[in-house]
Formats: C-alpha cells, sequence, structure tokens
C-alpha cells in the first residue's frame, strides 16, 4: 500500500510546489533543502492544516485532498502523525497526558513510549519544566502514542542534547509499518534514518 | 509638577471612597438583621439572585459562542458588530429598557410575534427582568472572552491544529485545548457579568417593571426604601456592596497583581 502520494503541480496559497511525491508504508524520504522554499507547508498540506489549491494528495491509497472533485478529509481523520518545529506540546497538561493525548492512544502503547524515550522520572511534569530535548522527545511520543500511518517530522533533532538525539533515532528507527516524512538539515539524520532523499529548490522536490 | 499631580490623586481617591464612607458611617449595624426579616427584602433578595443568575448562565450559553466567532471568523463588518455587542456598555441602561420594550414588548417588533403564536409576554415579568439583565451584562463577558482569545491568537490556534492531527474532533480540540487555555478569562468575565445583572436598575426598571416578588430587584428595592426606610435602604446597599467587592477580591489577581 502506498501511504502517500501527492500529486501534479501543486499550488498551497500562492506558493508553486512542482511535487511528485510518494511514500510506501515502511519506508522513510528525507527532504532536504533552505529555509523558507515551502517544506513546513508541505508538511502542513499531509496533516490537513493547510488545504491545496490544485493538485491531489492521496493517503493509504485513498483521496485526502483534491480541489477538483471537492474531497478534503480534515486533519483528525488522516491518521497522520506530526511532530512540528517548536513542537506545540499542551502546556496545560502533563507529559503522560500529553503523550496520551489522542483518542486513538492506548495505555500500553504510551507506558511503552514513554519507556522507550525515557519519559518515566517525568511523567507528572508541565512541558514547561522540560528541557528541550525532554519537550522534543515527548512530543515525539505523543505523535506515535496516536498510532499514525504517515509520521511528519519536522527538523525532529535540531539543537537537541546527544542523548535525546539517540533516543529519539532509537525509536524512529523501529517503527516499521509508518511511511516518515523527514524534514531536515542534518545530512547525517537524513543518511541515518532515510531510505531516501529528495531536495526542495525554487518549489521544485527532486530525488 | 508631581506635588500637583499627587495632590491631584489624593484629592480624587478621597472622593471615590467618600461615598463608601458616608454608606458605611450611617449603616445601623446593631439591628443589621432587622430588614433581613421583613418579607419584601428577602423577596426582592430572591428575584435578584434569581434574575442574576440566570441571567449568567445565558451570558455564558450565548456570550461564549459570539466571543469564539468574532475572535476567530473573519466576516464583513467585523468591527461593526463588535461594536454593537459592546452598545450595552455605554448606553443609558434606560434606553435599553426603552428599546427593549419596543422590541419584545407585547406589541413590539418581535414581541407581538412572541405573545401571538407561543403566548409567551416578557414585559413585566421574571423572564424579562432576566432579559434586561442579560442585554447589560453580555457585553462583558464577551470582550473578555474574546480578548484572551485574541491574545492567545495564533498559538492557540497552532495547539488546536496539533490536537486536531492527534485525532481529536473539533469539539473535542474546543474542550480539551481552547477552553483550558481561557478559562480564566470566561470566569473573570462570568464574574463581572454577574455583577452588572445583579445590579441592573435602568433597564429593569423600565422594561420588567417593579412588581414586588416578581421583577423587583435589590436595586429596585433599595431605591423604593430610601423613601420610606432609609434604615432599610442601607442594608440593601450593604449586600450589593458585599457583592461587588467579592466580585473585585474575587478577580484582584486579575487587575491587582501583587507586584
Amino acid at each position: 500500500m502506498t501511504a502517500l502520494t501527492l500529486v501534479g503541480e501543486t499550488r498551497i496559497g500562492t506558493l508553486e510546489l512542482a511535487v511528485d511525491l510518494q511514500v510506501e508504508a515502511g519506508e522513510t524520504l528525507a527532504i532536504l533543502g533552505p529555509n523558507g522554499v515551502g517544506k513546513t507547508s508541505l508538511l502542513r498540506v499531509i496533516s490537513g492544516l493547510l488545504p491545496l489549491t490544485t493538485g491531489a494528495l492521496y493517503l493509504n491509497d485513498q483521496v485526502a485532498d483534491q480541489p477538483t472533485s471537492k474531497t478534503f478529509l480534515p486533519p483528525h481523520l488522516r491518521s497522520v502523525g506530526w511532530v512540528p518545529q517548536g513542537r506545540l506540546l499542551f502546556p496545560h497538561l502533563t507529559v503522560v497526558e500529553n503523550i496520551g493525548f489522542s483518542p486513538r492512544a492506548t495505555p500500553a502503547r504510551v507506558a511503552q513510549l514513554i519507556e522507550a524515550l525515557s519519559l518515566s522520572a517525568l511523567a507528572e511534569r508541565k512541558p514547561a519544566a522540560c528541557s528541550g530535548g525532554q519537550a522534543q522527545r515527548v512530543a515525539v511520543a505523543r505523535a506515535l502514542a496516536a498510532d499514525p500511518r504517515i509520521l511528519l517530522l519536522d527538523e525532529p533533532s535540531t539543537a537537541l542534547d546527544t542523548e535525546s538525539q539517540e533516543l529519539i533515532h532509537h525509536v524512529l528507527s523501529s517503527l516499521d509499518q509508518v511511511a516518515t516524512l523527514l524534514v531536515t538539515h542534518n545530512l547525517d539524520e537524513a543518511n541515518r534514518l532515510a531510505d531516501s532523499t529528495a531536495t526542495f529548490s525554487n518549489g521544485v522536490l527532486s530525488k | 509638577m508631581k506635588r500637583f499631580m499627587v495632590s491631584v490623586a489624593g484629592l480624587t481617591v478621597a472622593l471615590l471612597a467618600l461615598p463608601l464612607v458616608g454608606l458605611l458611617q450611617r449603616m445601623p449595624w446593631s439591628s443589621l438583621g432587622n430588614p433581613l426579616t421583613n418579607h419584601g427584602t428577602l423577596e426582592a433578595l430572591k428575584v435578584s439572585l434569581t434574575v442574576s443568575l440566570l441571567a449568567t448562565i445565558m451570558v455564558f450559553l450565548l456570550g461564549t459562542p459570539l466571543a469564539w466567532a468574532i475572535a476567530r471568523v473573519s466576516v464583513p463588518g467585523r468591527r461593526f458588530i463588535r461594536a454593537l455587542i459592546m452598545l450595552p456598555m455605554v448606553l443609558p441602561p434606560v434606553v435599553g429598557g426603552t428599546a427593549l420594550l419596543f422590541a419584545l414588548g407585547r406589541q413590539g417588533l418581535v414581541g407581538q410575534w412572541l405573545n401571538q403564536w407561543f403566548g409567551i409576554t416578557l414585559p413585566f415579568t421574571l423572564a424579562g427582568a432576566v432579559v434586561a439583565a442579560i442585554f447589560v451584562a453580555l457585553p462583558f463577558y464577551v470582550i473578555a472572552v474574546e480578548g484572551a482569545l485574541q491574545s492567545a491568537g495564533q498559538h492557540l490556534e497552532d495547539l488546536e491544529d496539533m490536537a486536531g492531527t492527534l485525532g481529536a474532533s473539533p469539539w473535542n480540540v474546543l474542550r480539551r485545548i481552547t477552553y483550558p487555555q481561557v478559562l480564566p478569562a470566561m470566569g473573570a468575565g462570568l464574574a463581572l457579568a454577574w455583577a452588572r445583572a445583579l445590579g441592573e436598575f435602568g433597564a429593569t426598571i423600565t422594561f420588567a417593571g417593579n412588581l414586588p416578588g416578581r421583577t423587583q430587584t435589590l436595586p429596585l428595592a433599595t431605591f423604593l426604601a430610601l423613601e420610606n426606610n432609609p434604615e432599610e435602604a442601607l442594608v440593601l446597599s450593604l449586600i450589593l456592596l458585599v457583592a461587588s467587592l467579592g466580585v473585585l477580591i474575587g478577580l484582584r489577581d486579575r487587575w491587582m497583581p501583587s507586584s
């Protein structure tokens, strides 16, 4: 099954992207490229936070966004896990409540992720009391607890301590049924986690 | 210059404190409970609590979606709509009452249909007093909640987006992310709205009248008592004063930061 397909000339507002993108379940594609070329917008389109103006997006072989057929699947029905830059942890919830936020999160999966990302000691803390690396681990755990078919990682280990980076990389490498799109500046990270890389420049994505 | 400013400031504070001192100085402390045994006073207290609490509940139910909509939905004429919402804050309440009478009165624009189709009559009823209180109290709540939504701004919207991608439906996002972030403002807005509803006079007497046991609220009873039983008026004023101070103390963190 093809987890993610984005075809055609894609316009997102005024941003024009010539994107032909296909990611299979279990595959990780790294997208490299400078800031401000639309990488984050691309992730927002896939998660359903930004509609396409033209083109078409398929998730798990089903149309998720196609302006010509007026199809648009809202974010909560897409099974897309998103780890944004800036993390966006919920400030009023504890670490464990953040991780278990999704209605799709099971207690067993939450416990497993807390263990794997070494978050047990922080479980009852609020995000404001976590360091950058800890907060990033929580954000990754929260996205994975929602049992996504497609995982979107926006600079997941930029400016992180080595321990957090290692833990996150370890957990990400163990995913086998998830299609992952990794936006990064870090070539080492891309080489380590991704099966293939693509470069974004001037709105054109090339492998 | 500084001396001048401080002198004027001192005089102004005295001017604000003077009526309170006057009220407390004449208060019949030893017989404070007497008016409370009076049937009419108890009735007014009951009407006031019923009207102000029902109005506060309605302000919450109607004002929450309204505050959300003006903060989040860009519709043409949004500035005009906001001005319209704030109008009761600056409008003389008696004008509000008159307007309500012409809109919802028995012969009013909408009132005639309410009467004809549903047999509902608002003027000079408890429901009418509630409507008058909603009219004057609503803006206090809406402005507080809208302000909180505006100041939480893009970050709150990003958190809501995040919750959506985790599988939470829009109603769930509202309940689990948006409300907790604006809860303090909702509480403060409701307290202000309740205090305003409790103190309402002009719109109530114009639209709902002054019927003991039905629409005669504490402020109306206070006004009447002033003529023939000043002692009772003082005690009723004290009740309203304590309620207002209670709201102020409850909201002290909002307006009087400890720094």
